[in-house]
């Protein structure tokens, strides 16, 4: 994946492009691919080129998170866009995913 | 009864998750003629992809059909968006929009499809014949703004 950097335990991803039914499932085996080489304890999203997020990238958050339980690690989005802390805050995943930096203009 | 809208478009594409893209950005395109802020457009994106992802998925069952997507605008700056299958359908409406509910445990969906449309829109009305086919109407008032 261009652009993955691990370090520290900590595994940072920039993920990018519109994340809808279509396109989470490539996402899905490219980060899973990268959690099983790295095992990182923390996985750091970069959502700051993420241009759309449906329900599909919540499933793949969601997903994502619960990977990250079985290694003992946790979850962090950086640059979240509007769309994707409202859903998180729907479905009350904001309560054990980690937000950092909310990205303020919603891109369209 | 209503008054007659002050423009409409329809849309047959076909249920492939390409489209999904495709149905959104036209879906906003078509409200852009009302001046909608960036927010709304969001939010219009959004239900309107949930609706063609469930066609495609569960009214499909990702087999080969076509969706429709209508669209109507009013003069006080109502939208309405329509996303009719003649896929499967659904024995149980209410069942299918409960928060959680998913009818493809395997795909890793959220099961927040119907949550979503309901808060990102006024109001999500569904009708659905097993063996018919869903349809999905979706309504937005956009804000005004002068």
């Amino acid at each position: 994946m261009d652009g993955a950097v691990y370090q520290n335990g900590v595994l940072r991803v920039p993920v990018n492009g519109e994340i809808d039914h279509h396109g989470a499932r490539v996402w899905r085996d490219e980060l899973d691919e990268l959690i099983r080489v790295h095992r990182p304890r923390e996985l750091l999203l970069d959502l700051q080129g993420v241009a759309f997020m449906d329900s599909a990238g919540l499933g793949l958050l969601l997903g994502r998170y619960r990977h990250m339980c079985t290694l003992g690690g946790r979850l962090v989005l950086l640059h979240a866009p509007a769309s994707c802390v409202k859903m998180l805050r729907l479905s009350g995943a904001d309560r054990f995913i980690y937000l950092k930096e909310e990205r303020k203009e919603e891109s369209v | 009864m209503r008054k007659k809208p002050i423009n409409e478009m329809k849309l047959d594409f076909a249920s492939r998750s390409v489209n999904e893209g495709f149905a959104r950005s036209a879906a906003a395109a078509f409200a852009c003629q009302l001046d909608p802020t960036l927010d709304e457009l969001a939010d219009i994106k959004t239900a309107v992809s949930e609706a063609v992802t469930n066609a495609i998925i569960h009214g499909y069952r990702n087999q080969s059909g076509t969706v429709t997507l209508g669209g109507k605008m009013y003069e006080d700056g109502l939208l309405t968006f329509t996303v009719t299958d003649r896929g499967c359908g659904m024995e149980n409406v209410h069942k299918a929009m409960e928060p959680l509910f998913t009818g493809a445990p395997n795909e890793e969906r959220a099961g927040m499809g119907f949550v979503i449309m309901q808060s990102f829109m006024d109001k999500v009305t569904v009708s659905s014949k097993p063996g018919k086919g869903t349809r999905v109407t979706l309504q937005r008032r956009l804000r005004r703004r002068r």
